[in-house]
């Protein structure tokens, strides 16, 4: 095996396409080291990609954020920022593991690991996240929810990676949560997750609204009937019913050690309850600092 | 040995919360573990397992692994011989299989090479021919007549006629007339139970090393809790007389009963033996788990009657137990611990073990007691509550004190119960308001407590200092109340004291560090070194003041005349007499050796708060309160440490532990991401409150304290989950999934 | 399969090594290093014994390859106390028993020590769920947490 560390995206894209599929980015490595470990994989060239020009960087941009690859979540958590723009971004990011884990561990690692269960990937797509992808023919953009196929499999081509994450700007009357169920408090993989992202109209109706659901399917599922549900309410009782609905009917998990799929279902739309009423008073309070 | 008439009550040291010895080395890293140790020309051993459940072996072809560069040798189980003796044997085919894989991770061969990567191409490049054999892992799958045949005819005499091919053992306790004691009974609940097997969780993984040199002698340096044991099964498997293996235990990262046996250690001795050169193996987390004890799981029956004012009846329990692919006989201590707790008239317990396709257990913390009495105090809770009942009032009209002939035969010495029940109920906790979605359970706990062999050796330095020499490896801090009592009984300051565990040739025999046996037995030999060193010292005072031997006593650390008739001399201090003792006869040392009896029994009460989300069925501990007898608690931290430690583990058992197989037989949880033992933010403070009912077996009045915390954690979390969603449940773990089905159910 | 050579900074002192790529710190700083502090428990950063700083951030070292410690700044246990010194940490682990093997203790202790230079007053929620990743099997962590929070106390007053 190889360790090498590139200094730009080109010779990271180069030695990618060159080794057709022999070589393993490196960035936080907290998926990574525990595959070599396991033996899971065997590859001949380990990227580490910290020595890019500002991948380990979260620059304002256009109004929004974009997040360096190599950001970990403990950086993101740091960044106040973020946490204002999108608290459900950075507490999804800030549950990847424990503290140690935390001092590694980036978003764009989450993504590319392609888990269901990854905690941060619905916070990404619930926030219409934009994932900045470098490759032979040069940078390209694409929604975070193109990027998982299935556990383990993403559509990035031949020779590409994922260099940041764009979260873009929104409006003060808008807010994002993210809520996951695990067995216990800490240091779990997700049995259910569900992640909510509302923009209020002016008289506190939701006018759209962006709900996806982490560990009920192969991959992150984003659930436009959910959203569809809540938009135009003010979260009445029946609507929440409604998402709820919606929620367990885009479930189709699997039973496994972790959780059964009748349970995984019902706490999947337990989850999307609470955090759409979480996203709802943080949007509300975002809403009132206006005045 | 009884002590009851001079039972010690005037402490100086014991009683005290002082720093432990071992404390520096263990914040500043210097400690050193099983994987710490290294020698000069080292070679990494690596073991292949099974990658299936069960099924036979018909070849290993290691020719390719032994033609890669760096490898030095590759030892299977014919490697070996094959030991006469059925226990030892059982512990030989458990560390490497032969004939047939009994189990997912079952060891199959070993390689020694000159490093890590080395070890692991080389295992890849073993060939194992296997067939594959169905498999069973579940209890009462296992327990049918037509279950797959784990190992043949391994039953003993006391298996009835007729029973499924893998009952290893049955056996039967109680007394009284069980059908007279129902009839009595104006209320009646029969449940059924079902427990998973959990592991102890040890944060150190097992490692050893071992360097077998070419005149048979041979030394091995490893993480256990009983130098002694590990030396005689290895001498024993290696054909070694015990005299020519030395085996120096190191720190220990944990054992709770786990490290009570080996696994790794002959391994690494075949392979040092065949390779000439020191071999060490690291066992990693997966394989701890594969491969390592983990406890009995169970399915269990139990049955008990009651009167409309609270009074037991009778009882019954039917307790069915698989300890893994070997015979174990835990079942009995299950079946004995059941109804400990209470003074029944009529009471019957009968076990069962079957062999299954999963890992030898091995011991863990009041091993077979925790399960069995989850089912007994789930019953008698529900009782409780079907009759409105106060559950503590209950537990205090039935319970048993002394003089109370046991629901396992002996009848009862000084116990606490009584005590430690009335403390829960004056406590606050008791007494505390709940709110909705919370529950209040309770529950009683038991372990018998052991002795066994044991020797100390202590010498008297000429500059006043005292060491102490023992031979069971400290796991909770047992060096530090070791020296405590050296320190008590002599009548000198603790940092006089020096205690150390020494290796297997070095001192007597001592019996495994478990049974909670350490603080009361080692402690009773060190009281009876230092008698022995005491009487020396005296003798030595008596010579150079001219009287005789028995004018003189021992009082506060010093030699005095026993009266005015002895004479009129100024006591001689410890310092004193060691200072000159050249000139008095030679060096003061004093030594015990004894098969400790008299452990006296422990008992415990817990209560725990929880709430329970009644949409996710999540559990949450709110508060935990312990209360214990501890005899005397020698070192009051330490004893606090194994109330609360013995709880998180216990609380971990209730809720979300276990060991989960698959239809293919193989363990899915191999890991401590989805093996969940209990994290920090998963627990509240967990309170604590010492009762101190002496032992009468001890002559300061210690009983050990280890292993009755985790009995009571099981039912008390079951207790308290089931009042706060209002229905029974009856299967551990109570993991959300489970809760949430329950309470769905209920509607 | 080429080893490299890693020139680092451990507890205030240059450092050099050589390891394999796959090498984990951890192993480096074990068998290459004579620093034995750090722990192996589980090899997956799930049980937190093998803690260390790296450029002031928690890791566990069997997550970290050998190789990326280069230009880094790592603390491990071994460099906490100051010549005879304990620090309060240490000390208060002594002396409120919140050890009993011992086996997680190197770990938990650097994770604390990096809380408190963060968050001096930490809540016992706090304290208990940055060090949810260090796993106690013995203590039921009651003990630890309140050790935490006397050399909190402590370091504070100082």
């Amino acid at each position: 095996m190889h360790y090498m560390k590139p200094q730009t995206a080109a010779e990271v894209s180069d030695i990618l396409a060159r080794s057709e599929g022999a070589a393993r980015i490196l960035s936080g490595g907290t998926d990574l080291l525990v595959q070599l470990r396991s033996g899971i994989i065997e590859p001949e060239m380990i990227i580490d990609i910290k020595h890019l020009s500002g991948i380990a960087d979260i620059s304002p941009e256009e109004g929004g954020l974009r997040i360096g690859a190599a950001v970990p979540g403990q950086q993101l958590g740091e960044h106040e920022g973020a946490r204002a723009l999108w608290p459900g971004v950075v507490e999804a990011c800030e549950l990847i593991g424990s503290t140690q884990v935390q001092g590694r561990c980036s978003m764009a690692g989450n993504l590319c690991n392609g888990s269901p269960a990854a905690d941060s990937v619905p916070a990404m797509i619930a926030a219409g996240a934009i994932a900045r992808i470098e490759g032979p023919d040069g940078p390209r953009d694409c929604p975070v929810e193109d990027i998982p196929v299935s556990p383990g499999k993403t559509s990035l081509g031949k020779g590409e990676f994922v260099s940041s994450i764009f979260l873009p700007a929104r409006p003060k009357g808008a807010a994002d949560a993210y809520l996951r169920f695990i067995p216990r408090t800490e240091m779990d993989i997700a049995v259910a997750s569900a992640a909510v992202n509302i923009e209020l109209a002016d008289d506190g109706t939701v006018k759209s609204a962006r709900i996806a659901l982490g560990a009920v399917g192969p991959k992150v599922v984003l659930v436009p009937d959910a959203a569809d549900a809540i938009t135009g309410s003010k979260l009445e009782d029946p609507v929440i019913a409604a998402l709820v609905r919606a929620c367990e009917a885009a479930c189709n998990p699997i039973d496994d050690k972790r959780g059964t799929a009748e349970f995984r279902t019902t706490v999947a739309g337990v989850l999307a309850k609470r955090a759409a009423r979480i996203a709802m008073s943080r949007a509300q309070e975002r809403a009132g600092e206006r005045t | 040995m009884n002590f009851q008439s001079k039972t010690k009550a005037d402490f100086k040291v014991v009683g005290t919360r002082v720093p432990r010895p071992d404390g520096v080395d263990k914040v500043t890293g210097r400690a050193l573990y099983g994987a710490d140790f290294s020698v000069p020309g080292m070679q990494v051993g690596l073991i292949l397992r099974s990658p299936h459940a069960h099924a036979i072996i018909n070849s290993i072809d290691a020719s390719d692994a032994l033609a890669l560069p760096g490898v030095k040798a590759v030892v299977t189980s014919s490697d070996l011989g094959v030991p006469e003796d059925e226990g030892l044997r059982d512990v030989q085919d458990n560390c490497l299989a032969r004939g047939k894989v009994l189990y997912d991770g079952h060891a199959v061969a070993a390689v020694a090479a000159k490093d890590m990567a080395t070890a692991k191409a080389a295992l890849k490049l073993i060939k194992v021919d296997y067939t594959p054999l169905p498999h069973v892992t579940d209890v009462d799958a296992a327990m049918k007549p037509d279950a797959p045949v784990v190992q043949e005819a391994r039953a003993d005499e006391s298996v009835p006629e007729g029973s499924g091919p893998n009952v290893t053992h049955y056996c039967e306790f109680g007394h009284g007339d069980l059908e007279a004691g129902f009839a009595r009974a104006d209320k009646i609940i029969e449940r059924s139970f079902k427990t998973a097997a959990t592991h102890q969780g040890y944060i150190e993984p097992h490692a050893c090393l071992a360097s077998y040199g070419t005149d048979g002698k041979a030394d091995l340096w490893c993480c256990t809790q009983g130098q002694f044991m590990v030396r005689d099964l290895c001498a024993g498997i290696m054909g070694m007389e015990g005299s020519q293996l030395r085996v120096t235990a190191s720190e220990i990262g944990g054992g709770f009963g786990g490290k009570t046996t080996v696994f790794i250690e002959p391994v690494a001795l075949a392979l040092s033996r065949k390779s000439g050169r020191p071999v060490k193996i690291v066992m990693s987390r997966v394989d701890v788990f594969r491969a390592t004890g983990p406890t009995v799981s169970s399915s269990m029956d139990v049955r008990i009657g009651m009167t409309r004012d609270g009074r037991i009846t009778a009882g019954e329990a039917k307790l069915r137990y698989q300890g893994g692919a070997f015979p174990c006989g835990t079942v009995d201590m299950g079946a004995q611990a059941a109804f400990a707790a209470y003074d029944m008239e009529a009471v019957r317990t009968q076990g069962w073990n079957t062999l299954t396709n999963r890992p030898k257990e091995a011991a863990y913390r009041a091993p077979g007691a925790p399960m069995a009495i989850y089912a007994v105090e789930s019953v008698v809770d529900e009782l409780c509550q079907q009759l409105d009942l106060d559950p503590l009032d209950v537990r205090l009209k039935n319970a048993a004190d002394a003089g109370t002939k046991s629901s396992y035969g002996p009848t009862f010495d000084q116990i606490g119960l009584m005590a430690t029940l009335e403390a829960a109920k004056a406590h606050d906790h008791y007494h505390a308001p709940l709110g909705e979605n919370q529950g209040r359970g309770l529950s009683c706990g038991f372990w018998f407590n052991f002795g066994g062999n044991t020797s100390v050796s202590m010498i008297i330095n000429s500059d006043g200092t005292v060491g102490v020499t023992e031979g069971n490896p400290d796991i909770g801090g047992s060096r530090a109340s070791i020296s405590m009592m050296a320190a008590e009984e002599l009548g000198i300051p603790y940092d006089k004291v020096r205690t150390v565990i020494t290796d297997t040739n070095s001192i007597g025999h001592n019996d495994v560090t478990d049974g909670s046996r350490v603080t009361f037995a080692v402690g009773l030999a060190t009281i009876k070194a230092a008698r022995d060193a005491i009487r020396v010292m005296c003798g030595r005072v008596a010579k150079i003041w001219g009287i005789d031997p028995d004018a003189v006593i021992w009082e506060d650390g010093a030699a005095k005349p026993s009266g005015p008739n002895a004479g009129n001399f100024e006591p001689m201090t410890l310092a004193e007499i060691a200072a000159i003792s050249s000139e008095t006869g030679g060096p003061i040392a004093g030594h015990h050796e004894v098969n400790a009896e008299g452990a006296g029994v422990s008992f415990g009460v817990h209560l725990a708060d929880v709430e329970v989300d009644p949409e996710t069925g999540a559990t949450q501990v709110l508060r935990y309160t312990v209360f214990q007898d501890a005899g005397k608690a020698v070192h009051p931290d330490y004893v606090e440490g194994q109330m609360q430690g013995g709880a998180a583990q216990g609380i971990g058992w209730a809720l979300n532990e276990e060991y989960i197989y698959g239809e293919d037989g193989l363990l899915q949880n191999a890991g401590f991401l989805d093996y969940r033992i209990p994290v920090a933010s998963d627990l509240p403070n967990i309170d604590t409150v010492i009762l101190e009912i002496p032992n009468p077996g001890h002559p300061y009045g210690v009983r050990g304290v280890g292993e009755t915390p985790i009995v009571p954690p099981l039912a008390a979390l079951s207790n308290a989950v089931s009042r706060a969603i209002g229905v029974r449940l009856h299967e551990l773990p109570m993991s959300p999934p489970k809760i949430l089905k329950a309470i769905t159910a209920k509607g | 399969m080429k080893n490299i050579h890693v020139s680092t900074t451990i507890n205030g002192d240059d450092a050099e090594f050589v390891c394999a790529p796959e090498e984990t710190l951890l192993d480096a700083l074990r068998n290459r290093l004579g620093l034995s502090g750090a722990k192996e428990g589980c090899g997956t950063g799930d049980c937190g014994a093998c803690t260390i700083e790296m450029d002031g951030r928690l890791v566990c070292s069997c997550l970290v390859l050998g190789a990326e410690a280069q230009g880094a700044q790592i603390k491990t246990v071994e460099g906490m106390a100051i010549g005879e010194a304990l620090h309060p940490l240490q000390q208060a682990f002594i002396d409120h028993a919140a050890l009993q093997c011992g086996i997680c203790t190197p770990g938990i202790l650097v994770a604390a020590k990096n809380l408190l230079e963060r968050n001096p007053d930490p809540t016992d929620t706090e304290v208990r769920y940055w060090l949810a990743g260090n796993l106690c099997r013995c203590t039921g962590y009651d003990k630890i947490i309140k050790a935490v929070q006397i050399a909190a106390a402590d370091m504070r007053g100082a």
